[in-house]
Protein backbone atom coordinates (compact mmCIF):
# COMPACT_ATOMS: atom_id res chain seq x y z
CA UNK A 1 0.00 0.00 0.00
CA UNK A 2 1.26 3.38 -0.89
CA UNK A 3 0.60 6.64 0.88
CA UNK A 4 -3.08 7.05 1.64
CA UNK A 5 -4.99 9.40 -0.57
CA UNK A 6 -7.81 11.36 0.99
CA UNK A 7 -10.91 10.12 -0.77
CA UNK A 8 -12.84 13.32 -0.31
CA UNK A 9 -12.79 16.51 -2.32
CA UNK A 10 -11.85 19.07 0.27
CA UNK A 11 -12.35 22.05 -1.93
CA UNK A 12 -15.80 22.33 -0.38
CA UNK A 13 -16.55 23.19 3.19
CA UNK A 14 -15.44 20.95 5.99
CA UNK A 15 -17.68 17.90 6.20
CA UNK A 16 -17.29 16.31 9.60
CA UNK A 17 -19.78 13.56 8.80
CA UNK A 18 -17.63 12.35 5.93
CA UNK A 19 -14.61 12.42 8.21
CA UNK A 20 -16.44 10.48 10.87
CA UNK A 21 -17.16 7.76 8.33
CA UNK A 22 -13.39 7.17 8.14
CA UNK A 23 -13.22 6.28 11.85
CA UNK A 24 -14.59 2.77 12.50
CA UNK A 25 -14.77 3.25 16.27
CA UNK A 26 -17.20 6.14 15.85
CA UNK A 27 -19.71 3.92 14.09
CA UNK A 28 -19.47 0.61 15.93
CA UNK A 29 -22.85 0.74 17.66
CA UNK A 30 -25.58 2.90 16.09
CA UNK A 31 -27.78 2.46 19.16
CA UNK A 32 -25.13 3.78 21.51
CA UNK A 33 -23.13 6.40 19.63
CA UNK A 34 -19.73 7.22 21.03
CA UNK A 35 -19.23 10.87 21.88
CA UNK A 36 -15.47 10.85 22.05
CA UNK A 37 -14.11 13.99 23.68
CA UNK A 38 -10.72 12.75 24.81
CA UNK A 39 -8.57 13.14 21.73
CA UNK A 40 -6.03 15.19 23.66
CA UNK A 41 -5.20 12.01 25.59
CA UNK A 42 -5.12 9.88 22.46
CA UNK A 43 -6.98 10.30 19.19
CA UNK A 44 -9.01 7.69 17.34
CA UNK A 45 -7.69 6.17 14.12
CA UNK A 46 -9.07 6.45 10.60
CA UNK A 47 -9.39 3.34 8.43
CA UNK A 48 -6.50 4.64 6.31
CA UNK A 49 -4.13 4.37 9.28
CA UNK A 50 -5.46 0.96 10.30
CA UNK A 51 -5.03 -0.25 6.71
CA UNK A 52 -1.49 1.09 6.46
CA UNK A 53 -0.47 -0.87 9.56
CA UNK A 54 -2.26 -3.97 8.38
CA UNK A 55 -0.78 -3.68 4.87
CA UNK A 56 2.69 -3.23 6.28
CA UNK A 57 2.42 -6.51 8.16
CA UNK A 58 0.58 -8.24 5.34
CA UNK A 59 2.76 -7.23 2.43
CA UNK A 60 5.76 -5.04 3.22
CA UNK A 61 7.19 -6.23 6.48
CA UNK A 62 10.82 -7.05 7.19
CA UNK A 63 13.44 -5.46 9.37
CA UNK A 64 14.88 -2.26 7.99
CA UNK A 65 18.44 -1.15 7.19
CA UNK A 66 19.63 -4.77 7.30
CA UNK A 67 18.63 -7.27 4.68
CA UNK A 68 19.88 -7.27 1.10
CA UNK A 69 16.67 -8.92 0.02
CA UNK A 70 13.89 -7.06 -1.72
CA UNK A 71 11.36 -7.15 1.12
CA UNK A 72 13.79 -5.50 3.52
CA UNK A 73 14.65 -2.92 0.89
CA UNK A 74 10.97 -2.10 0.42
CA UNK A 75 10.36 -1.83 4.17
CA UNK A 76 13.41 0.42 4.45
CA UNK A 77 12.18 2.59 1.60
CA UNK A 78 8.78 2.91 3.26
CA UNK A 79 10.39 3.81 6.59
CA UNK A 80 12.69 6.42 5.10
CA UNK A 81 9.83 7.70 2.95
CA UNK A 82 7.81 8.44 6.06
CA UNK A 83 10.82 10.28 7.45
CA UNK A 84 10.61 12.55 4.42
CA UNK A 85 6.85 12.93 4.93
CA UNK A 86 7.48 14.05 8.49
CA UNK A 87 10.15 16.44 7.27
CA UNK A 88 7.67 18.08 4.89
CA UNK A 89 4.88 17.93 7.47
CA UNK A 90 6.77 20.06 9.99
CA UNK A 91 8.87 22.06 7.55
CA UNK A 92 12.24 20.65 8.58
CA UNK A 93 15.15 21.54 6.30
CA UNK A 94 16.48 17.98 6.07
CA UNK A 95 15.11 14.46 6.56
CA UNK A 96 18.05 13.58 8.80
CA UNK A 97 16.70 16.05 11.36
CA UNK A 98 13.79 13.66 11.97
CA UNK A 99 14.37 11.02 14.66
CA UNK A 100 11.76 8.33 15.24
CA UNK A 101 11.08 7.68 18.92
CA UNK A 102 8.29 6.06 20.92
CA UNK A 103 6.42 9.24 21.79
CA UNK A 104 6.81 12.84 22.92
CA UNK A 105 7.97 11.72 26.34
CA UNK A 106 10.83 9.74 24.88
CA UNK A 107 11.74 12.62 22.57
CA UNK A 108 12.07 15.02 25.51
CA UNK A 109 14.00 12.48 27.53
CA UNK A 110 16.34 12.02 24.57
CA UNK A 111 17.08 15.74 24.48
CA UNK A 112 17.46 15.96 28.26
CA UNK A 113 19.87 13.01 28.30
CA UNK A 114 21.89 13.41 25.14
CA UNK A 115 21.95 17.19 24.74
CA UNK A 116 21.43 18.09 28.37
CA UNK A 117 24.13 16.04 30.00
CA UNK A 118 26.69 17.21 27.45
CA UNK A 119 25.79 20.89 27.63
CA UNK A 120 24.34 21.66 31.05
CA UNK A 121 26.44 21.96 34.19
CA UNK A 122 26.40 23.26 37.76
CA UNK A 123 24.96 26.77 38.01
CA UNK A 124 23.19 26.50 34.66
CA UNK A 125 19.43 26.76 34.38
CA UNK A 126 16.63 25.07 32.50
CA UNK A 127 13.55 27.23 32.01
CA UNK A 128 10.10 25.70 31.66
CA UNK A 129 6.59 27.04 32.30
CA UNK A 130 3.97 26.42 34.94
CA UNK A 131 1.62 24.87 32.37
CA UNK A 132 3.89 21.98 31.32
CA UNK A 133 2.83 18.34 31.14
CA UNK A 134 4.79 16.17 33.58
CA UNK A 135 6.76 14.84 30.62
CA UNK A 136 8.19 18.32 30.07
CA UNK A 137 8.95 18.77 33.78
CA UNK A 138 10.34 15.53 35.14
CA UNK A 139 13.09 14.90 32.53
CA UNK A 140 14.45 18.39 33.24
CA UNK A 141 14.26 17.85 36.99
CA UNK A 142 16.22 14.65 36.54
CA UNK A 143 18.77 16.48 34.37
CA UNK A 144 19.13 19.20 36.99
CA UNK A 145 19.65 16.63 39.73
CA UNK A 146 22.33 14.91 37.67
CA UNK A 147 24.18 18.05 36.62
CA UNK A 148 23.73 20.51 39.48
CA UNK A 149 21.69 22.85 37.30
CA UNK A 150 18.49 24.57 38.49
CA UNK A 151 14.98 24.35 37.12
CA UNK A 152 13.22 27.70 36.70
CA UNK A 153 9.50 28.00 36.09
CA UNK A 154 7.81 30.85 34.22
CA UNK A 155 4.39 31.58 35.71
CA UNK A 156 0.98 31.60 34.04
CA UNK A 157 -1.83 34.06 34.66
CA UNK A 158 -5.37 33.27 35.74
CA UNK A 159 -6.50 32.75 32.16
CA UNK A 160 -3.85 30.09 31.76
CA UNK A 161 -1.69 32.23 29.46
CA UNK A 162 2.05 32.48 29.92
CA UNK A 163 3.21 35.65 31.72
CA UNK A 164 5.78 36.91 29.25
CA UNK A 165 7.26 39.32 31.79
CA UNK A 166 7.70 36.44 34.22
CA UNK A 167 9.27 34.41 31.44
CA UNK A 168 11.71 37.17 30.53
CA UNK A 169 12.61 37.72 34.19
CA UNK A 170 13.71 34.10 34.47
CA UNK A 171 15.58 34.00 31.16
CA UNK A 172 19.22 34.80 31.92
CA UNK A 173 22.70 34.13 30.60
CA UNK A 174 22.64 31.02 32.81
CA UNK A 175 19.65 29.59 30.90
CA UNK A 176 20.90 26.76 28.71
CA UNK A 177 17.59 25.17 27.72
CA UNK A 178 14.10 26.61 27.34
CA UNK A 179 11.48 23.84 27.18
CA UNK A 180 7.91 24.91 26.54
CA UNK A 181 4.65 23.35 25.39
CA UNK A 182 3.60 24.66 22.00
CA UNK A 183 0.04 23.99 23.21
CA UNK A 184 -0.95 23.17 26.80
CA UNK A 185 -2.67 19.80 27.20
CA UNK A 186 -4.61 20.81 30.31
CA UNK A 187 -5.64 24.32 29.26
CA UNK A 188 -5.48 24.42 25.48
CA UNK A 189 -3.34 27.56 25.61
CA UNK A 190 -1.25 28.20 22.50
CA UNK A 191 2.05 29.69 23.59
CA UNK A 192 3.80 32.49 21.66
CA UNK A 193 6.59 30.12 20.71
CA UNK A 194 8.09 32.28 17.96
CA UNK A 195 8.63 35.06 20.48
CA UNK A 196 9.85 32.55 23.08
CA UNK A 197 12.40 31.14 20.64
CA UNK A 198 13.60 34.61 19.65
CA UNK A 199 14.08 35.65 23.29
CA UNK A 200 15.75 32.36 24.23
CA UNK A 201 18.15 32.44 21.30
CA UNK A 202 19.11 36.00 22.16
CA UNK A 203 20.29 34.61 25.50
CA UNK A 204 22.07 31.70 23.86
CA UNK A 205 19.67 28.99 25.06
CA UNK A 206 18.36 26.16 22.91
CA UNK A 207 14.61 25.85 22.51
CA UNK A 208 12.72 22.59 22.97
CA UNK A 209 9.04 22.62 22.03
CA UNK A 210 6.59 19.97 23.18
CA UNK A 211 4.32 19.83 20.16
CA UNK A 212 2.16 16.87 21.22
CA UNK A 213 -1.02 18.95 21.45
CA UNK A 214 -0.21 21.27 18.55
CA UNK A 215 0.30 19.03 15.52
CA UNK A 216 -3.25 17.58 15.44
CA UNK A 217 -4.76 21.06 15.36
CA UNK A 218 -2.65 23.42 13.28
CA UNK A 219 0.07 23.56 10.66
CA UNK A 220 3.52 23.52 12.22
CA UNK A 221 6.67 24.77 10.53
CA UNK A 222 9.81 24.35 12.61
CA UNK A 223 11.63 26.72 10.28
CA UNK A 224 9.17 29.50 11.02
CA UNK A 225 9.15 28.68 14.72
CA UNK A 226 12.96 28.66 14.65
CA UNK A 227 13.07 26.08 17.46
CA UNK A 228 16.00 23.73 18.00
CA UNK A 229 13.95 20.69 18.98
CA UNK A 230 10.32 19.81 18.38
CA UNK A 231 8.64 16.71 19.80
CA UNK A 232 5.31 15.06 19.03
CA UNK A 233 3.51 11.73 19.25
CA UNK A 234 1.86 9.75 16.48
CA UNK A 235 -1.07 8.63 18.59
CA UNK A 236 -2.46 12.10 19.16
CA UNK A 237 -2.24 12.76 15.41
CA UNK A 238 -4.64 9.90 14.56
CA UNK A 239 -1.66 7.59 14.09
CA UNK A 240 -0.68 4.55 16.13
CA UNK A 241 0.66 4.59 19.67
CA UNK A 242 4.30 3.59 20.05
CA UNK A 243 5.75 5.99 17.50
CA UNK A 244 6.68 9.62 17.89
CA UNK A 245 9.03 12.16 16.40
CA UNK A 246 11.88 14.28 17.59
CA UNK A 247 12.96 17.03 15.25
CA UNK A 248 16.42 18.35 16.00
CA UNK A 249 18.29 21.10 14.16
CA UNK A 250 21.02 19.25 12.24
CA UNK A 251 23.84 21.47 13.51
CA UNK A 252 22.90 20.61 17.10
CA UNK A 253 21.78 17.02 16.61
CA UNK A 254 24.98 16.05 14.81
CA UNK A 255 27.10 17.15 17.79
CA UNK A 256 25.06 15.20 20.32
CA UNK A 257 26.25 11.91 21.81
CA UNK A 258 23.94 8.89 21.42
CA UNK A 259 20.96 8.38 23.70
CA UNK A 260 20.75 4.58 23.77
CA UNK A 261 23.33 2.09 22.56
CA UNK A 262 22.57 -0.93 20.44
CA UNK A 263 22.02 -2.11 16.91
CA UNK A 264 21.37 0.32 14.04
CA UNK A 265 23.12 3.22 15.75
CA UNK A 266 26.70 2.02 15.21
CA UNK A 267 29.16 2.21 12.33
CA UNK A 268 31.58 -0.33 13.73
CA UNK A 269 31.90 -2.17 17.00
CA UNK A 270 34.94 -3.76 18.58
CA UNK A 271 35.42 -4.41 22.26
CA UNK A 272 37.93 -1.58 22.30
CA UNK A 273 35.97 1.08 20.51
CA UNK A 274 32.62 1.70 18.86
CA UNK A 275 31.97 4.40 16.32
CA UNK A 276 28.49 5.75 15.88
CA UNK A 277 26.24 6.26 12.92
CA UNK A 278 25.39 9.70 11.61
CA UNK A 279 22.14 11.37 12.53
CA UNK A 280 19.33 10.40 12.66
CA UNK A 281 20.27 6.70 12.98
CA UNK A 282 22.61 7.43 15.90
CA UNK A 283 19.46 8.03 17.95
CA UNK A 284 17.51 5.04 16.71
CA UNK A 285 19.06 2.08 18.49
CA UNK A 286 17.32 -1.24 18.01
CA UNK A 287 14.48 -2.27 15.75
CA UNK A 288 11.94 0.53 15.69
CA UNK A 289 8.15 0.34 15.40
CA UNK A 290 8.23 -0.24 11.65
CA UNK A 291 4.51 -0.74 11.12
CA UNK A 292 3.89 2.16 13.50
CA UNK A 293 5.94 4.40 11.23
CA UNK A 294 3.84 3.20 8.29
CA UNK A 295 0.76 4.16 10.28
CA UNK A 296 2.22 7.54 11.15
CA UNK A 297 2.88 8.17 7.47
CA UNK A 298 -0.76 7.39 6.70
CA UNK A 299 -1.91 9.68 9.50
CA UNK A 300 0.17 12.55 8.14
CA UNK A 301 -1.22 11.92 4.66
CA UNK A 302 -4.70 11.88 6.15
CA UNK A 303 -4.51 15.25 7.90
CA UNK A 304 -2.55 16.94 5.13
CA UNK A 305 -5.09 15.58 2.62
CA UNK A 306 -7.78 17.43 4.52
CA UNK A 307 -5.54 20.41 5.18
CA UNK A 308 -4.32 21.58 8.58
CA UNK A 309 -5.56 25.09 7.97
CA UNK A 310 -9.03 23.78 7.17
CA UNK A 311 -8.95 21.62 10.30
CA UNK A 312 -7.86 24.61 12.38
CA UNK A 313 -10.71 26.76 11.04
CA UNK A 314 -13.29 24.04 11.69
CA UNK A 315 -12.05 23.40 15.22
CA UNK A 316 -11.89 27.08 16.01
CA UNK A 317 -15.57 27.38 15.14
CA UNK A 318 -16.34 24.27 17.17
CA UNK A 319 -14.44 25.63 20.18
CA UNK A 320 -16.38 28.87 19.98
CA UNK A 321 -19.62 26.90 19.96
CA UNK A 322 -18.46 24.69 22.87
CA UNK A 323 -17.36 27.67 24.95
CA UNK A 324 -20.71 29.41 24.46
CA UNK A 325 -22.68 26.20 25.14
CA UNK A 326 -20.74 25.29 28.30
CA UNK A 327 -21.23 28.82 29.66
CA UNK A 328 -24.95 28.00 29.94
CA UNK A 329 -24.39 25.10 32.36
CA UNK A 330 -25.11 26.33 35.91
CA UNK A 331 -22.11 26.33 38.24
CA UNK A 332 -19.58 25.53 35.53
CA UNK A 333 -16.22 27.28 35.71
CA UNK A 334 -13.82 27.18 32.77
CA UNK A 335 -10.18 26.51 33.60
CA UNK A 336 -8.11 27.94 30.81
CA UNK A 337 -9.47 30.98 29.00
CA UNK A 338 -6.35 32.21 27.23
CA UNK A 339 -7.02 34.30 24.13
CA UNK A 340 -5.09 31.85 21.95
CA UNK A 341 -6.45 28.33 22.42
CA UNK A 342 -6.97 25.09 20.59
CA UNK A 343 -10.18 23.10 20.98
CA UNK A 344 -9.66 21.97 24.56
CA UNK A 345 -12.25 22.85 27.21
CA UNK A 346 -11.14 22.21 30.76
CA UNK A 347 -13.64 22.99 33.49
CA UNK A 348 -14.95 22.21 36.96
CA UNK A 349 -18.50 22.07 38.28
CA UNK A 350 -19.54 23.59 41.56
CA UNK A 351 -20.03 20.97 44.30
CA UNK A 352 -19.41 18.02 42.00
CA UNK A 353 -16.07 16.25 41.80
CA UNK A 354 -14.75 15.75 38.25
CA UNK A 355 -14.64 11.97 38.71
CA UNK A 356 -18.33 11.83 39.46
CA UNK A 357 -18.97 13.94 36.37
CA UNK A 358 -16.84 11.56 34.30
CA UNK A 359 -18.69 8.48 35.51
CA UNK A 360 -22.09 10.01 34.84
CA UNK A 361 -21.14 11.27 31.37
CA UNK A 362 -19.78 7.83 30.55
CA UNK A 363 -23.20 6.37 31.20
CA UNK A 364 -24.42 8.50 28.31
CA UNK A 365 -21.64 7.34 26.02
CA UNK A 366 -19.60 10.53 26.47
CA UNK A 367 -15.88 9.99 27.00
CA UNK A 368 -14.10 12.89 28.69
CA UNK A 369 -10.88 12.96 30.64
CA UNK A 370 -11.12 13.71 34.33
CA UNK A 371 -8.16 14.16 36.60
CA UNK A 372 -5.01 16.24 36.73
CA UNK A 373 -4.04 15.56 33.08
CA UNK A 374 -0.42 14.92 34.09
CA UNK A 375 -0.19 18.62 34.87
CA UNK A 376 -0.48 18.79 38.65
CA UNK A 377 1.16 22.26 38.87
CA UNK A 378 -1.65 23.60 36.67
CA UNK A 379 -4.21 22.12 39.08
CA UNK A 380 -2.34 23.75 41.98
CA UNK A 381 -2.33 27.10 40.21
CA UNK A 382 -6.10 27.04 39.84
CA UNK A 383 -6.57 25.43 43.26
CA UNK A 384 -8.61 22.52 41.96
CA UNK A 385 -7.93 18.81 42.59
CA UNK A 386 -8.78 17.89 39.03
CA UNK A 387 -10.74 19.13 36.04
CA UNK A 388 -13.06 17.70 33.44
CA UNK A 389 -11.48 18.05 30.02
CA UNK A 390 -13.41 17.83 26.78
CA UNK A 391 -10.99 17.92 23.87
CA UNK A 392 -12.36 18.24 20.37
CA UNK A 393 -10.80 16.93 17.20
CA UNK A 394 -11.61 17.04 13.52
CA UNK A 395 -14.23 14.28 13.85
CA UNK A 396 -16.24 16.02 16.56
CA UNK A 397 -19.41 17.94 15.80
CA UNK A 398 -21.75 20.47 17.37
CA UNK A 399 -23.92 17.44 18.13
CA UNK A 400 -21.14 16.08 20.35
CA UNK A 401 -21.01 19.40 22.19
CA UNK A 402 -24.80 19.33 22.63
CA UNK A 403 -24.58 15.79 24.04
CA UNK A 404 -21.92 16.95 26.50
CA UNK A 405 -24.04 19.86 27.67
CA UNK A 406 -27.10 17.60 28.05
CA UNK A 407 -24.98 15.18 30.08
CA UNK A 408 -23.73 17.97 32.32
CA UNK A 409 -27.29 19.13 32.94
CA UNK A 410 -28.10 15.56 34.06
CA UNK A 411 -25.16 15.77 36.47
CA UNK A 412 -26.58 19.01 37.81
CA UNK A 413 -29.94 17.34 38.21
CA UNK A 414 -28.47 14.41 40.17
CA UNK A 415 -26.24 16.47 42.43
CA UNK A 416 -28.62 19.39 42.85
CA UNK B 1 -31.05 8.27 34.11
CA UNK B 2 -29.83 4.68 34.05
CA UNK B 3 -30.57 2.21 36.81
CA UNK B 4 -26.84 1.69 37.36
CA UNK B 5 -26.31 5.41 37.94
CA UNK B 6 -29.21 5.62 40.39
CA UNK B 7 -27.76 2.60 42.15
CA UNK B 8 -24.30 4.20 42.33
CA UNK B 9 -25.43 7.63 43.43
CA UNK B 10 -28.06 6.68 45.97
CA UNK B 11 -29.48 9.47 48.09
CA UNK B 12 -27.55 8.28 51.15
CA UNK B 13 -24.29 8.68 49.23
CA UNK B 14 -25.25 12.10 47.92
CA UNK B 15 -26.24 13.16 51.43
CA UNK B 16 -22.97 12.01 53.00
CA UNK B 17 -21.04 13.70 50.19
CA UNK B 18 -22.77 16.98 50.88
CA UNK B 19 -22.67 16.71 54.66
CA UNK B 20 -19.88 14.33 55.60
CA UNK B 21 -20.13 13.02 59.17
CA UNK B 22 -17.16 13.07 61.56
CA UNK B 23 -15.37 15.38 59.12
CA UNK B 24 -12.83 16.71 61.56
CA UNK B 25 -9.30 16.34 62.74
CA UNK B 26 -9.08 14.60 66.11
CA UNK B 27 -6.36 16.23 68.17
CA UNK B 28 -6.54 13.35 70.65
CA UNK B 29 -6.18 10.64 68.00
CA UNK B 30 -3.64 7.96 68.84
CA UNK B 31 -3.72 6.38 65.39
CA UNK B 32 -3.63 8.34 62.13
CA UNK B 33 -2.82 7.57 58.53
CA UNK B 34 -2.95 9.48 55.25
CA UNK B 35 -4.01 7.92 51.99
CA UNK B 36 -3.94 9.10 48.39
CA UNK B 37 -5.21 7.77 45.12
CA UNK B 38 -2.42 8.79 42.72
CA UNK B 39 -4.69 8.26 39.74
CA UNK B 40 -7.10 11.02 40.65
CA UNK B 41 -5.45 12.89 43.50
CA UNK B 42 -8.09 12.01 46.07
CA UNK B 43 -6.64 12.29 49.56
CA UNK B 44 -7.90 11.34 52.99
CA UNK B 45 -6.51 11.39 56.50
CA UNK B 46 -8.08 9.11 59.09
CA UNK B 47 -7.90 9.87 62.82
CA UNK B 48 -8.67 7.14 65.34
CA UNK B 49 -8.84 6.98 69.07
CA UNK B 50 -8.28 3.34 70.03
CA UNK B 51 -8.63 2.37 73.69
CA UNK B 52 -8.39 -1.22 74.93
CA UNK B 53 -8.89 -2.54 71.42
CA UNK B 54 -12.00 -0.42 70.81
CA UNK B 55 -12.36 2.49 68.36
CA UNK B 56 -13.89 5.08 70.66
CA UNK B 57 -13.70 7.99 68.24
CA UNK B 58 -12.94 8.52 64.59
CA UNK B 59 -12.66 11.47 62.22
CA UNK B 60 -11.46 12.20 58.73
CA UNK B 61 -10.25 15.06 56.55
CA UNK B 62 -9.47 15.25 52.90
CA UNK B 63 -10.89 15.87 49.47
CA UNK B 64 -12.29 13.58 46.87
CA UNK B 65 -15.21 12.57 44.74
CA UNK B 66 -18.69 11.81 46.06
CA UNK B 67 -17.97 8.10 46.30
CA UNK B 68 -14.77 8.50 48.29
CA UNK B 69 -16.15 11.23 50.56
CA UNK B 70 -19.37 9.34 51.31
CA UNK B 71 -17.45 6.12 51.82
CA UNK B 72 -15.17 7.77 54.38
CA UNK B 73 -18.14 9.38 56.11
CA UNK B 74 -20.19 6.18 56.32
CA UNK B 75 -17.12 4.25 57.39
CA UNK B 76 -16.61 6.51 60.39
CA UNK B 77 -20.20 5.85 61.46
CA UNK B 78 -19.82 2.12 60.90
CA UNK B 79 -16.66 1.62 62.95
CA UNK B 80 -17.20 4.04 65.82
CA UNK B 81 -17.64 2.04 69.04
CA UNK B 82 -16.51 -1.19 67.38
CA UNK B 83 -13.55 -3.30 68.34
CA UNK B 84 -10.55 -3.30 66.03
CA UNK B 85 -11.34 -6.89 65.09
CA UNK B 86 -14.94 -5.96 64.21
CA UNK B 87 -13.79 -2.99 62.13
CA UNK B 88 -11.44 -5.23 60.19
CA UNK B 89 -14.23 -7.71 59.54
CA UNK B 90 -16.52 -4.94 58.27
CA UNK B 91 -13.72 -3.77 55.98
CA UNK B 92 -13.28 -7.30 54.64
CA UNK B 93 -17.02 -7.62 53.96
CA UNK B 94 -17.14 -4.17 52.40
CA UNK B 95 -14.18 -4.95 50.17
CA UNK B 96 -15.77 -8.20 49.07
CA UNK B 97 -19.00 -6.39 48.25
CA UNK B 98 -17.49 -3.68 46.06
CA UNK B 99 -15.13 -6.02 44.21
CA UNK B 100 -17.50 -8.95 43.71
CA UNK B 101 -18.80 -9.94 40.31
CA UNK B 102 -22.25 -8.37 39.87
CA UNK B 103 -23.30 -11.24 37.59
CA UNK B 104 -22.58 -14.12 39.92
CA UNK B 105 -22.19 -12.90 43.49
CA UNK B 106 -25.07 -11.90 45.73
CA UNK B 107 -24.67 -9.00 48.12
CA UNK B 108 -25.31 -9.87 51.77
CA UNK B 109 -26.77 -6.51 52.61
CA UNK B 110 -27.91 -7.40 56.07
CA UNK B 111 -24.35 -7.86 57.32
CA UNK B 112 -23.23 -4.46 56.09
CA UNK B 113 -26.31 -2.45 57.00
CA UNK B 114 -26.10 1.11 55.72
CA UNK B 115 -22.82 0.39 53.93
CA UNK B 116 -24.69 -1.72 51.41
CA UNK B 117 -25.51 1.52 49.56
CA UNK B 118 -22.08 1.04 48.01
CA UNK B 119 -23.05 -2.23 46.33
CA UNK B 120 -23.60 -0.28 43.09
CA UNK B 121 -19.87 0.51 42.94
CA UNK B 122 -19.10 -2.98 41.69
CA UNK B 123 -20.77 -2.07 38.39
CA UNK B 124 -18.09 0.61 38.00
CA UNK B 125 -14.64 -1.02 38.28
CA UNK B 126 -12.93 2.36 37.73
CA UNK B 127 -14.53 3.62 40.94
CA UNK B 128 -13.70 0.77 43.34
CA UNK B 129 -10.59 2.57 44.53
CA UNK B 130 -12.66 5.65 45.34
CA UNK B 131 -14.87 3.55 47.61
CA UNK B 132 -12.03 1.72 49.35
CA UNK B 133 -9.48 4.52 49.88
CA UNK B 134 -10.73 5.50 53.33
CA UNK B 135 -10.93 1.86 54.38
CA UNK B 136 -7.40 1.04 53.28
CA UNK B 137 -6.24 4.14 55.09
CA UNK B 138 -8.07 3.21 58.30
CA UNK B 139 -6.57 -0.25 58.09
CA UNK B 140 -3.15 1.33 57.83
CA UNK B 141 -3.85 3.52 60.86
CA UNK B 142 -4.97 0.51 62.86
CA UNK B 143 -1.72 -1.21 62.04
CA UNK B 144 0.29 1.89 62.83
CA UNK B 145 1.87 2.07 59.40
CA UNK B 146 4.26 4.91 58.90
CA UNK B 147 3.94 5.24 55.16
CA UNK B 148 1.35 7.02 53.07
CA UNK B 149 -1.24 4.59 51.81
CA UNK B 150 -1.94 4.40 48.13
CA UNK B 151 -4.63 2.51 46.34
CA UNK B 152 -2.11 1.16 43.84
Amino acid sequence: MSATQATVDWTNDFDAERIRADFPILRTDPDKPLVFLDSAASAQKPQQVIDAISDCYSREYANIHRGVYDLSARATAMFEGVRESVQRFIGAAQAREIVFVRNTTEAINLVASAYGRANVGPGDEVLITEMEHHSNIVPWQMLCEQTGASLRVAPIDDRGALCMQGFCDRLTERTKIVAVAHVSNALGTVNPVVEIARLAHARGAVVVLDGAQAVPHQAVDVGELDCDFYAFSGHKLFGPSGVGVLYGRASILSKMPPYQGGGSMIRSVTFEKTTYEDIPHRFEAGTPDIAGVAGLGAAIDYVTGIGLDRIARYESDLLEYATASLAKVPGLRMIGTAPEKVSVSSFVMEDVHPHDVGTILDQYGIAVRTGHHCAQPVMQHFDVPATIRASLALYNTRGDVDALVAGLLRVRELFG
Amino acid sequence: MSAELRELYQSVILDHNKKPRNFRELAVANRTAAGVNPLCGDSVTIYLVVEDGVITDVGFQGSGCAISTASASLMTEAVKGRSVAEAERIFADFHTMVTSDPKTDAVHESELGKLSVFSGVREFPMRVKCATLAWHTMNEALHEGEETVTTE
